[in-house]
């Protein structure tokens, strides 16, 4: 009897570190957005972490597939596509329709959901939950589609699904550039003045509290703890099973089409989630940047953090977003420690963020975390392990 | 005593081969029936397409009076009817427990009482209950491979070739756990190319030739037959 009630308050200070560690996360973010001012470091630090909470969500979403389920599919682009379509499309505010579907003579859609909401709210909670509204329903047309193409794709096999999937994401650029759809998608051409990160805001009082950067970081995060949640799940468990081997998989009672189905159906809908997030963050959006080029990058971070690493997922695209976008960047910049170097040019740093990645894959080749998960209580027992062996060493 | 499971006329062809030309088999409940015979007899597509992995050119299978045919694996197992795959066939990145409970996926009722019964007959999975399934012996991941399919409660549970591989010490184990698994009522369909202790084991045995039943009988029968011995005990002319 007294050891369970033991056991029970040890789980529930399990949490208390990561709990402490995000309020932590949190506040930053608030006072990055509200109090500190904005230098050349918060300019790069602030979009870096932004897009790197929405490609840890994406990543995720990514692995839940390749890594947790052992399916092999390369449509991730396709997906974001939809999510940051669908988005954009119904957040629009209506009086600036006939500006953004100036070549389709305003559109075929006239309401913005935030606005609705904003005139009945107020604006900010309007946008705040209009924007909510709107991921949510990007993630859920994103999951419709994942459905129908799931009936015919998922039957096939690794490489033969990363080929039709791939394919398939082509193929929705393609149609979403297609100018037949223009009153809807606009064509070839932008989408913008829909809701931003920067109409995030909470209105207390006369005191406006900005909520840039916390918005991305919360969508992401509970998405993320969904995922988890499910990995943790039975159904985790039988996509495990599917990885490991099919056949006994199948042996077991396990559904193989319908549970493939479901992994897919929600990877597809957090890529949804996460295109809006990225049409967002980017605050203009064009069907031509949704190239495969981004699902390999996706597909890249996957890998270096780890297939199979949720921690791991996370961890690698905040660096990989930190080294595309800021660290490197002095290598562009044609000067290195005072000193010209000729070919230090624009794009050098992509030459020497490509060694970074070969170095990388070739010394972890499982990826940064394996499979294993980061977690505070690994963490102090290894410090604890070390200081342990420190001390021994002292004394011996 | 009833036939748990009545097999009539089963044609089994990949493409354009006829791998299983036709049998009928039945198992008595409660009993060890065992199907011996040579590398591509047709014993595995047998067991697989009762498992309804394999779909069958012709066949009648009756489980309980009721027709399999058709229905898919999923079905097949919650009617209990589970197998127990070649060559062991464990998650190997999933830990003992997990695989233990992926055992019993289609069951919604509580587990301990059988985790606690397959951890009786397998103290040695007990003690590696969190080790990943990958990193046990041989003869660990065959005793998880029954464990997992005995997780499913099934009525009858089919072994493809539990010895396979694995040294005689081991595999005299395995045999006295199929024993204590029939003997709580558990009927077995089983496998072997180690026809010597399959039908020492047995209650009733197959012998199955290039797709054809070609004898049956007694465990006992068949082991004494003079051209079993030849053909597959080993005794020389």
């Amino acid at each position: 009897m007294g050891k369970t009630l033991q056991n029970r308050q040890e789980n529930k200070l399990r949490y208390l570190p990561a709990i402490i560690a995000l309020s932590v996360l949190y506040i930053v973010l608030l006072l990055l957005d509200n109090v500190l001012p904005a230098n050349t470091f918060t300019l790069m630090l602030i979009p870096v972490l932004r897009k790197g909470a929405i490609y840890s969500l994406v990543c995720v979403s990514m692995n839940l597939l390749n890594g947790f389920t052992g399916l092999f599919s390369l449509g991730q682009a396709g997906f974001m596509l939809i999510g940051a379509y669908v988005y954009a499309i119904f957040s629009i505010p209506a009086d600036q329709h006939a500006a953004v579907y100036q070549y389709f003579e305003g559109g075929a859609i006239q309401f913005s959901i935030p606005e609705m909401l904003g005139n009945v709210l107020g604006t900010n909670a309007g946008n705040f939950l209009g924007a909510i509204i709107c991921i949510i329903i990007a993630g859920a047309v994103a999951a419709v589609f994942a459905a129908l193409i799931g009936i015919p794709v998922l039957r096939l096999k690794s490489d033969y699904l990363a080929i039709a999937t791939l394919g398939f994401a082509e193929i929705l650029r393609a149609v979403f550039q297609w100018n037949g759809l223009g009153a809807i998608t606009n064509g070839s051409n932008l989408l913008r003045k829909y809701t931003t990160f920067t109409d995030m805001n909470l209105q207390l009082g006369s005191i406006t509290i900005k909520l840039h950067s916390l918005f991305p970081f919360l969508i992401a995060m509970l998405s993320i703890l969904f995922i988890v949640l499910l990995i943790n799940s039975t159904y985790g468990r039988a996509f495990k099973a599917i990885r490991d081997d099919e056949v006994a998989a199948e042996a077991m009672g396990i559904n193989l089409f319908r549970h493939k189905m479901y992994a897919f159906i929600v990877s597809s809908f957090f890529a949804g989630v996460g295109g809006a997030l990225l049409a967002m963050f980017q605050t203009t959006i064009q069907a031509a940047a949704f190239k495969t080029a981004m699902t390999y990058e996706i597909l890249l971070m996957v890998v270096i953090g780890g297939i199979g690493s949720v921690s791991g997922s996370c961890i690698a695209a905040f660096l990989y977003i930190a080294c595309s976008e800021w660290w490197l960047r002095f290598l562009d910049s044609g000067s290195f420690l005072g000193i010209t170097v000729p070919f230090f040019r624009d794009g050098f740093r992509k030459v020497v963020f490509s060694v970074i990645i070969m170095v990388i894959v070739l010394f972890f080749s499982r990826g940064i975390m394996g499979d294993k998960e980061l977690s505070f209580r690994g963490l102090i027992s290894k410090l604890q392990k070390k200081s342990k062996k420190k001390e021994e060493a002292d004394n011996g | 005593m009833s036939n748990i499971l009545e097999i009539k006329d089963l044609v089994v062809s990949y493409g354009g081969i006829e791998a299983v030309k036709g049998i009928d088999l039945s198992i008595e409940e409660g009993k060890i029936v065992t199907l011996i015979g040579a590398n591509g007899a047709g014993k595995s597509t047998t067991l697989k397409t009762i498992a309804g992995l394999v779909k069958p050119k012709n066949a009648s299978i009756l489980f309980e009076g009721q027709e399999i045919l058709g229905k898919t694996p999923d079905q097949i197992v919650s009617m209990g009817i589970t197998l127990v795959p070649e060559g062991r066939r464990v998650f190997p990145n999933l830990t003992v427990k997990e695989n233990l409970r992926i055992g019993a996926y289609l069951r919604k009722d509580n587990l301990t009482e059988d985790m606690d019964y397959v951890y009786s007959l397998f103290p040695r999975l007990k003690e590696r209950e969190w080790q990943l399934a990958g990193t046990l012996s041989g003869g660990e991941q065959q005793m998880l491979a029954v464990g997992r399919a005995l997780m499913a409660k099934p009525k009858l549970i089919m072994m493809d070739e539990p010895s396979l591989g694995l040294a005689p010490l081991v595999v005299k184990g395995i045999f006295d756990i199929i024993r204590t698994i029939n003997e709580a009522g558990i009927t077995v369909l089983l496998i072997e190319q180690n026809a010597n202790m399959a039908l020492k084991t047995a209650h009733w045995g197959y012998v199955m030739e290039t797709g054809r039943i070609t004898m049956q009988g007694t465990g006992m029968e068949l082991y004494e037959n003079e051209q079993i011995k030849e053909a597959y005990l080993g005794k020389s002319k």
